[in-house]
């Protein structure tokens, strides 16, 4: 291919005993957009890493327009056209706009920032892409779209000519994302070429010229946007059929949590502002909404480690004050929080550890520890929720992400609760433990468990709830259910778009 | 009130002021630079100890003053290259290597002091910086006693903290300092060495509190003996904080510092015996305190400071 | 060159790391010493000989370590915790003054049976009253509690400066700034007749026991091992953080209190401002030298205690400045913080 901008050849890299990538090659058009099509640990991101130079490869090599690309150097990949759009922001926020951008940019020997030139070379870029932003705006004031405004930016103020969006759609709406999107396509027919790595199906269709999928480190296909669809690629992802399970019909039993009217605020933001809903045993109510909307803080109320500030909560027919995490957990109330690795458990403690830390007064007689049970109970988890990778005196840090949220959707769900809040319980997890997450939900259901789904995947939550009410910036909509919601309802409410009056009779 | 008033009205009280503010004003620029590249350094009452030492050690063995200086400010790098080797390379707690560094670096230099400068009744001394005569100016009025009576390295102290501000605010090498200590991943992902960026700050602040440690020796004092720096270097981390990480305040706290501690002392020698010396000489340490608590929470600080960097780990 | 985290922890390593840590700081002290001039194993000969050549030096050994064990108890159990205590010296003197007055003014007439536990208590008490106040700021103003323990031990020792120059001055001290002594009643037994080997080692053990039961079996341990590793996670699984840290703080700050009133009740008698040979900070490195385990601070304190009253000895003989013990000390910390990396790290190309 001449008129390739970017080829990468044979790439291999090995991590301990795992090898991430393995022999990938591929090449990128000028002027094309590439999807990279892979689960996590497919070894997407390590292969983008490595044409950035932050990894040097076991073996390979990368060509940009023809010329080989030293490994291992990522001042080199930038001088060389690469730019690169983190999933995680690479940004400083206490930094300005142009201070984010233009850092890095110039000889550090300088005696003087060139700030009046760069201001009005970004300002070139802006209006040439249509990207709008404030160039001294400090950037933590930004909202999460125009930080990655800001990320693809500081991208073509290095004037790359290829650039690199790893997952760039994970934290923005719908909205946010189709804009993304024709932008996207905007600068390919501009002259820039594109790779974006995604996992998800619907935007890899859409926004793609060709799709490349990577699976287990390998590369397994390569399919022209055009010619193949959702299904193949699917499969080809995941390696073999996963069905995801869905909810079976059943009649929702009494009502065994109502919230009205609750607000709280935190550092005098106020994160809810009256919400209500009510929450029935035996089915799933799905909140949906972008992430930063208000979902952490809800979690946090239901949980017992934040307290309200307006309302009512009525729990089991009683009205009662403010949650602890003793009184929740007492009460019945599972809690499987939305950031499994700082929140859900303490790395560097064992997995029995973990398993009773919130349950202590249950595992322990004056003041003291009750090893034994405490460990006879982790081991219970493992087996009923196939937990591998470790015993009960195993450091919890070492379980793979997707045993992590086995182990603790076990410790809730071992005991039956009356009440589940599961706050994103399936982000971050391969299609095969999203399967298992899945099938546990619904088993809680079946038995009766009344389940709070907070979830930003609209999948998820259709395939899940009975009941779905989005939220946005603190408020929440009124529920409607499963039958009547589609993805353009969904789409709609999650931008916060919703009819205040109707929806709630029919609904309930 | 009368005698308040008279202790304002002394030349004397501000010529005072410049004088205990510069090893502070070195000092806190020292650890402003560090902290802004990431890294605490609680190396410094240690590092400000062996560079009083050194200096002084360096001066008395028949180098000049401003050898001294340099030899001071080369041993602060030697140490700011310890720390810099524990916390940059190793990622160890930044707390916990700081420490470790004043525990050696101070008991290093006694034992130097020691095996070198036999025990003598009175302490040895050297002859140290002289005021300096600035035409016109040292002769005015009141201003001219008060505030050009210095040493030269207290001007030097003070143009410091003005160059500091205008590399780390206006120059690619601050703005690159600066964006390793809010996200260390970001200054990488554009090129920037965090690890390198780290390494400099830490060994060049290191250098200037060393410098700060040898003008008490080769300036305020002419001797030294263990225990000088008293603390100084805890108040100059409480004043990187109360400075909110700007070179600038950093220049105003450090001087506000030293005037309440001048004031205190003329205010001891009017009050005399009636209030016990000591609770004078514990208002440097609450003054240090107090700052904290008023600018703890207002700071903005830097987002990664304390964050061990590693390549690839999140 | 990168740096891998270590999947399993080899006991064995983990038992090394302070022994080799150790050797690595008399290798290098080594240096110093044959800078210095001197014979390097003959330094060394000597002071092992200078902590444990005659029953004398031996128990004036053990007597140095039982403050040591106590201050070393204080940083590990709050260093567990992540609360950053490096006011131990000032908590050492506070105790030290507490008791010297409670005993002087207060409770000079009750017998010993009752006068020691209350002092030991008072001693305590004071300490954790003076580390509670770092611990507010931080929990109230989210000030660091590193900067306000070190500023708080110059203010804890001007002022038992101030009080044994003035309202419990000792008027039979001719002149010298010391305070009033203990009473008689005060003093605690001996270990040994004949020695300054005083029951504080004996409360030293018991307490590292103590704690060691207490970290390793109860709620409180574990929630506060918890706060410690990840105060997120700890809130989340329903961990008081604020109340599990003050209770840290009154064990910490407990100990180091104690360690002063034992070193007044049982070796001086009497406080002055050089009452400690800067036992809060060596603490430190006592705790981090045993890797905060609360058993090999025993250990720990009993090596710090070994440097220093060897180096006395080996000092005198050979020209050497005693101060080789505290640089020794210090250079056995910096090895120990490497070390302790390179059992959780190893290193890859």
């Amino acid at each position: 291919m001449i008129n390739a901008a970017l080829d990468i050849c044979g790439i291999s890299k090995l991590f301990g005993n795992n090898l991430a990538n393995d022999d990938i090659s591929l090449s990128l058009g000028k002027g094309e957009i590439v999807a990279l099509l892979g689960e996590n640990g497919a070894g997407k991101t390590t292969l983008m890493n490595i044409l950035f130079g932050h990894y040097v490869p076991d073996s390979g090599k990368v060509l940009i327009e023809g010329r080989e690309l030293p490994p291992g150097k990522p001042r080199a990949a930038i001088r060389a056209g690469i730019g690169m759009v983190h999933q995680h922001f690479s940004l400083a926020p206490n930094l300005t706009v142009l201070e984010n951008v233009m850092a890095g940019t110039e000889s550090l020997w300088r005696l003087r920032s060139g700030t009046d030139a760069a201001r009005q070379k970004l300002q070139g870029i802006c209006s040439r892409f249509g990207l709008t932003v404030d160039p001294h705006a400090r950037l933590g004031d930004l909202s999460v779209g125009e930080q990655q405004r800001v990320e693809i930016l500081k991208a073509l103020y290095n004037d790359a000519r290829i650039l690199v969006l790893d997952e760039p759609t994970a934290v923005l709406t719908n909205l946010e994302s189709e804009r993304l999107f024709s932008t996207l396509k905007y600068m390919a027919r501009e002259g820039l070429s594109l790779i974006f790595i995604s996992h998800k199906l619907d935007e890899v269709m859409a926004a793609a010229d060709r799709i490349v999928v990577l699976r287990g480190g390998r590369k397994v296909a390569e399919r022209l946007a055009s010619k193949t669809n959702k299904a193949e690629l699917a499969e080809l992802m995941v390696g073999r059929k996963v069905a995801r399970p869905v909810r079976e019909p059943s009649t929702p039993r009494e009502v065994v949590l109502e919230v009205a009217g609750v607000s709280v605020i935190i550092d005098g933001v106020e994160r809810l502002k009256s919400i209500d809903f009510t929450l029935r045993a035996g089915e799933v109510l799905g909140i949906i909404g972008v992430s930063g909307n208000g979902q952490t803080t809800l979690a946090h109320l239901l949980s017992g480690t934040v307290s309200r500030d307006k309302g009512v909560v009525v729990l089991f027919g009683e009205p009662i004050g403010d949650l602890s995490v003793e009184g929740a957990v007492l009460a019945g109330i599972g809690r499987v929080p939305e950031d499994r690795n700082n929140e859900g458990a303490i790395g560097e403690m064992a997995i029995w550890e973990n398993a009773i830390l919130e349950r202590l007064p249950r595992f322990s007689r004056h003041g003291l520890v009750d090893r034994s049970a405490g460990q006879a109970f982790a081991r219970m988890i493992i087996d009923a929720f196939d937990v591998r990778g470790g015993k009960p005196t195993t450091r919890t840090r070492l379980l793979s992400g997707g045993n992590m949220q086995k182990l603790i959707l076990g410790r809730n769900l071992i005991e039956r609760p009356r009440i589940l809040i599961a706050a994103q319980p399936a982000r971050g997890l391969d299609e095969g433990a999203v399967a298992a997450v899945h099938e546990r939900l619904l088993q809680a259901r079946r038995e009766g468990t009344a389940v709070l789904l907070i979830s930003e995947d609209l999948d998820e939550v259709m395939a899940l709830a009975d009941r779905i009410q989005a939220i946005v910036n603190g408020r929440l909509s009124p529920p409607v259910s499963a039958q009547e919601a589609d993805a353009t309802k969904l789409g709609l409410m999650m931008a916060g778009e919703w009819n205040e009056e109707h929806e709630i009779s029919d609904a309930l | 009130m009368n005698a308040v008033i008279d202790i304002f009205a002394s030349a004397g009280l501000w010529a005072a002021v410049l004088r205990i503010a510069t090893p502070l004003i070195l000092g806190t620029l020292g650890a402003l630079l560090c902290e802004r590249s990431g890294v605490l350094n609680l190396g410094i009452e240690g590092i400000m100890t062996f560079g009083a030492m050194i200096g002084w050690l360096a001066v008395y063995n028949g180098a000049n003053l401003w050898t001294g200086l340099l030899v001071a400010a080369l041993a602060g790098g030697v140490f700011g290259l310890l720390h810099a080797a524990l916390t940059v390379t190793l990622g160890l707690s930044q707390h916990v290597s700081g420490l470790g560094v004043t525990l050696f670096a101070s008991s290093f230099s006694y034992y130097v002091f020691r095996l070198l400068v036999p025990v003598a009744g009175t302490p040895p001394t050297i002859e140290p910086f002289q005021p300096i005569d600035l035409p016109a100016l040292s002769s005015l009025p009141f201003i001219g006693p008060a505030l050009f009576t210095q040493t030269l390295p207290t001007y030097g102290a003070i143009a410091l903290a003005l160059v500091l501000g205008y590399v780390l605010f206006r120059t690619p090498l601050g703005l690159a300092i600066r964006m390793t200590g809010e996200n260390p991943h970001a200054a990488e992902a554009q090129g920037i060495n965090p690890m390198v960026m780290r390494y400099g700050a830490v060994i060049f602040g290191s250098a200037l509190m060393g410098v700060g440690g040898a003008f008490l020796t080769l300036s305020a004092f002419n001797s030294f003996f263990p225990t000088m720096v008293q603390g100084r270097g805890w108040i100059c981390i409480a004043l990187v904080v109360f400075a909110s990480w700007r070179p600038g305040r950093a220049l105003i706290g450090a001087l506000l510092f030293a005037l309440f501690d001048s004031f205190q002392l003329r205010l001891q020698a009017v009050l005399g015996g009636g209030v016990p010396y000591q609770i004078f000489l514990m208002i440097p340490y609450l003054l240090s305190i107090a700052a904290l608590v008023l600018m703890a929470r207002r700071a903005r600080v830097p987002q990664a400071l304390m964050q061990p960097y590693r390549r690839g780990e999140r | 060159m990168r740096f891998e985290r270590r999947e399993h922890r080899s006991v064995a390593l983990v038992i090394a790391t302070p022994v080799l840590a150790v050797l690595c700081a008399l290798a290098l002290a080594g240096i110093l010493i044959a800078i210095a001039g001197a014979p390097v194993m003959e330094a060394y000969w000597r002071i092992l000989v200078g902590a444990f050549g005659s029953r004398l030096s031996a128990t004036e050994t053990l007597t140095r370590a039982s403050p040591l064990i106590l201050t070393g108890l204080a940083a590990a159990v709050a260093f567990r915790a992540r609360l950053w205590n490096i006011g131990g010296e000032g908590q050492f003197y506070l105790g030290a003054i507490s008791v010297a007055a409670a005993s002087s003014q207060l409770l000079a007439g009750l017998p010993s049976a009752v006068q020691i536990p209350l002092l030991l208590a008072v001693g305590a008490a004071a300490g954790i009253v003076l580390l509670l106040v770092p611990l507010w700021l931080r929990l109230s103003f989210s000030v660091d509690e590193v900067v306000t323990t070190l500023l708080l031990n110059f203010v804890a020792l001007l002022f038992v400066s101030m009080l044994i120059d003035g309202v419990l001055k000792d008027p039979m001290a001719f002149g010298w700034p010391q305070s009033q002594p203990v009473a008689d009643d005060a003093v605690l037994p001996k270990l040994l007749a004949r020695s300054r080997l005083h029951i504080g080692l004996g409360i030293g053990f018991v307490l590292a026991v103590a704690v060691h039961l207490v970290q390793s079996r109860t709620v409180f341990g574990m929630q506060s091992r918890a706060a410690g590793l990840n105060p997120a996670g700890a809130v989340f699984a329903g961990v008081p953080l604020g109340r599990t840290l003050v209770k840290v703080a009154c064990i910490s700050g407990g100990l180091a209190g104690l360690a002063g009133a034992i070193e007044v009740m049982g070796v001086q008698g009497y406080v002055t401002t050089d009452l400690s040979p800067g036992y809060g900070y060596s603490g430190i490195v006592v705790a981090m030298l045993a890797n905060l385990n609360p058993l090999g601070v025993v250990l720990a304190a009993l090596f710090t205690a070994v440097m220093f009253v060897g180096a006395d000895g080996m000092s005198r003989s050979m020209g050497i400045p005693t101060y080789i013990a505290d640089v020794t000390v210090s250079l056995s910390l910096i090895s120990m913080l490497v070390g302790v990396f390179f059992t959780q790290y190893r290193i890859r190309r």
